[in-house]
């Protein structure tokens, strides 16, 4: 059975090593794996998603919806934006960090408010964390995408330390020990 | 070595082992990464070309020398590189010529949703089209057989969900082939009409040829299961399909989509009930079917346009996509923006403020065309700014001059804005053309052009300098100007767009997101002092918002360029000192 795990943001938020971490562990334990995401125009803040899958054999390279297991969203309002990808019984995992997009900077638009609670009215898992705080705790604000990676861990069989075997792997030698403290605090949080 | 790789980078990994020597491309999304992975390897030779016409001619050239060779763009640069594509069909090659177009369905990142298959039906070229990273790979490998086998150019066609997805590889040793000693052969390689036209027959003899081999060939495979319905398909499709229908569909999987084979797939249609075309865009398989007399569905069930996924196809062809819930509240959307820091900020804001009718061009700077700076008026393809501005003010006349100006950046300026300039000088229009010098190729990710000063590797290169080169081309009036320095933007564009010649304004400073840019403190707002009059939101800076009808500067974003404090007329936004 094929798994479906998606990681969105915005653009410069860093989901392409929470996809890079993902994608090497998932290898590392002997599954198909395919990451699918889009470089160019979206990256320039905007709305971006990354989709994760893995199992015996994977085909699409996309996630469809109503087919995430696991969706990671970086920021709140992209959270709610991807929602309608989950599964029945799927779980968001939301970083409640708010970025306030062109229109409401511009003042055509509101951020919606209570987007937590009006996922969960819907019937939803929602997994709501401060990122930010526990990435600045960590020593770097940039760090929100291993706190997600670390709550994400919470979901998965896999052995702790196969994850921070992965995150020595994929990130810069002298970020590791920063990243380390980020994922624990994730996890644990 | 099982490897987790992008379709790109897998691509690449097969030029590399196929002993592919010479690489010449001109960026653009979704195809960069070929080059850009490529250029990692030192046996490879790999250089970005100033556009994708010249770059085609250099993986010419060095075919013709004897060297496996190739060329990679995105789908509207080939039809910069159709030129030299449709007559070195003609000439067939010496070491073998791939070439890699990369279509985007749904345009992430493109002005156009074209279908680059025409391309090679057009230019009588076979085209091989993986469907994941593992095919990229070992279909570049044998794209370079048949370039060589078949004494012709070879088309690798990928589209954003191949060439920017990571799946599985195995990879292995480069094996180079023999060196192909040049040899001078007139008849072959001079394309004058007396030439060209032996060559003529040969191209469609070649075209029979391939036509067998697709019948044969393992590029193409059936994989049978259910008979009750049948479908014929490739690329990214092929894995929407065998996702939905698994065993329950029988899929005749097409890697080689020019030219399309007719045994196979006829005797693929006498196995099932009922037929099925799966492609994206154009229905190009479905009418080579239709001409051989098949009854098939396609684009009747299908949409023409955008992406297909598993959902779409499951409901289009009966079958139930799983239940979704919604969330019943409007959500903003979140398009791109300039970034914060962006050096084409100011200037954009400086057209708006004048009210400038704006000609733009391809790249990052498209996005002044967003709201609130909206100062954009016009976006066509690479290097249409400048023919456009020039033809603009002729059928408009003197008012027209004095309010109206071409964008451009430095690496599409090369690309193909000197021809247009030239024209200016030659033609003698009284427009004004701004080059938007970030010293980078910017919105495809950061790569080197001529006006930079390095190559592809980050090593230094010859460097033009625009200045001296619109001087040369006849343009007397250059002024260079930092972005940055609102007033200055004001004065030097009241200024040109007044004078009685053509003249060029350099806006110049480098991306703000490049490495050796070196960033100030974020501002900070004295709350007091802000009145919330908006004036610093003209700008469109994603660092800015309003809260409680004050400015708030998002620390994180910003990068302390102090555009914004060239606004406030009230001095409540304060740089800090570094």
């Amino acid at each position: 059975m094929t798994k479906n795990i998606m990681i969105v943001g915005v653009g410069g938020q860093g989901s392409l090593l929470a996809s890079k971490l993902l994608g090497h562990l998932l290898l590392t334990e002997g599954y198909d794996v395919k990451v699918s995401e889009v470089h160019g125009m979206s990256q320039r803040g905007g709305s971006v998603v990354t989709y994760v899958r893995f199992g015996e054999k994977v085909y699409s390279p996309i996630i469809d919806k109503g087919e995430a297991d696991l969706i990671v969203s970086f920021e709140k309002l992209e959270a709610a934006r991807y929602v309608e990808y989950l599964k029945e019984d799927g779980t968001i995992v939301v970083n409640t960090q708010e970025i306030d997009p062109m229109p409401v900077i511009t003042g055509a638009a509101q951020y919606p408010q209570d987007l937590v609670e009006k996922m969960r009215a819907l019937g939803v898992k929602v997994d709501a964390m401060d990122c930010l705080s526990l990435a600045a705790e960590a020593g770097s604000a940039k760090a929100v995408n291993i706190v997600l990676m670390g709550r994400l861990s919470k979901y998965f069989d896999i052995p702790v330390e196969k994850w921070q075997q992965a995150i020595e792997e994929c990130v810069p030698k002298k970020f590791v020990e920063m990243n380390q403290k980020a994922f624990l605090l994730g996890r644990g949080a | 070595m099982r490897e987790l790789m992008l379709g790109n980078k897998a691509l690449a990994r097969g030029l590399y082992e196929a002993g592919c020597s010479v690489i010449s491309s001109y960026p653009g999304t979704p195809s960069t990464e070929v080059t850009e992975e490529a250029a990692k390897y030192d046996e490879i030779y790999c250089e970005w070309a100033p556009n994708e016409k010249v770059a085609m001619e250099a993986a010419f050239g060095a075919s013709l020398a004897g060297k496996r060779s190739f060329c990679g763009m995105k789908h509207v640069g080939l039809n910069v590189a159709a030129d030299p594509l449709f007559t070195c069909s003609y000439t067939g090659v010496n070491g073998g010529l791939v070439i890699c177009v990369a279509d985007d369905p749904a345009m992430h990142s493109s002005q156009n949703e074209q279908d680059s298959r025409h391309y090679a039906i057009a230019a009588k070229v076979p085209m091989l089209e993986p469907a994941d990273s593992a095919e990229a790979l070992s279909f570049t490998k044998a794209a370079f057989e048949i370039s060589e086998q078949f004494d012709t150019p070879v088309i690798i066609r990928m589209c954003t969900r191949i060439a920017h997805s990571q799946s599985i590889v195995e990879t292995s040793e480069r094996v180079c082939p023999p060196s192909r000693p040049y040899e001078k052969n007139i008849a072959k390689y001079v394309m004058m009409p007396g030439n060209a036209i032996r060559r003529h027959p040969f191209v469609e003899a070649r075209t029979a040829k391939l036509r067998e081999f697709a019948e044969t060939s393992g590029l193409n495979r059936v994989e049978m299961g259910d008979t009750k319905l049948g479908i014929i398909t490739s690329s990214t499709s092929y894995q929407y399909a065998k996702e939905v229908f698994g065993e329950k569909a029988s899929i005749l999987k097409l890697g080689m989509i020019h030219p399309l084979p007719e045994t196979l797939i006829l005797d693929f249609a006498a196995k099932v009930e009922k037929l099925v075309i799966v492609e994206e865009l154009d229905p190009i398989i479905e009418n080579h079917c239709r001409k051989l007399g098949l009854a098939v569905e396609g684009k009747d069930l299908l949409p023409m346009e955008g992406e297909f996924s598993q959902n779409l196809l499951a409901e289009k062809l009966g079958l139930e996509a799983p239940a979704a819930r919604k969330l019943d509240e409007t959500i903003p959307v979140r398009p791109p923006v300039m970034c914060a820091g962006c050096p084409h900020r100011g200037l954009f804001y400086t057209l708006a403020k004048n009210k400038c009718t704006v000609l733009g061009d391809i790249g990052c700077y498209t996005l002044g065309a967003v709201a609130p700076l909206s100062s954009m008026d016009m976006t066509l393809c690479m290097g249409a700014s400048i023919s456009a501005v020039h033809g603009f003010n002729k059928a408009a006349g003197p008012d027209s001059e004095k309010k109206t100006v071409a964008v451009i950046g430095d690496s599409t300026f090369m690309h193909s804005g000197m021809t247009g300039l030239a024209n200016i000088a030659y033609n003698q229009s009284n427009s004004t053309v701004i080059i938007l010098d970030n010293s980078i190729t910017g919105m495809t990710g950061h790569q080197q052009n001529p006006t930079t000063g390095y190559n592809i590797k980050g090593d230094p290169a010859g460097k033009i300098d625009l200045e001296s080169l619109c001087r040369a081309m006849g343009i007397n009036r250059v002024t260079v100007v930092d972005p940055y320095d609102l007033a200055a933007c004001d004065r030097v564009l009241k200024e040109e767009l007044a004078a009685e010649e053509p003249s060029v304004i350099i806006s110049r400073r480098p991306c703000a997101l490049l490495k050796y840019v070196k960033h100030n403190p974020p501002l900070v707002v004295e709350a007091e002092k802000c009145i919330g009059c908006r004036s610093c939101m003209r700008l469109g800076c994603p660092a800015i918002s309003m809260k409680d009808k004050k400015a708030v500067i998002d620390a994180t974003q910003c990068v302390g360029c102090g555009v914004c404090a060239q606004l406030c007329r009230l001095d409540a936004l304060k740089e800090v000192a570094r």
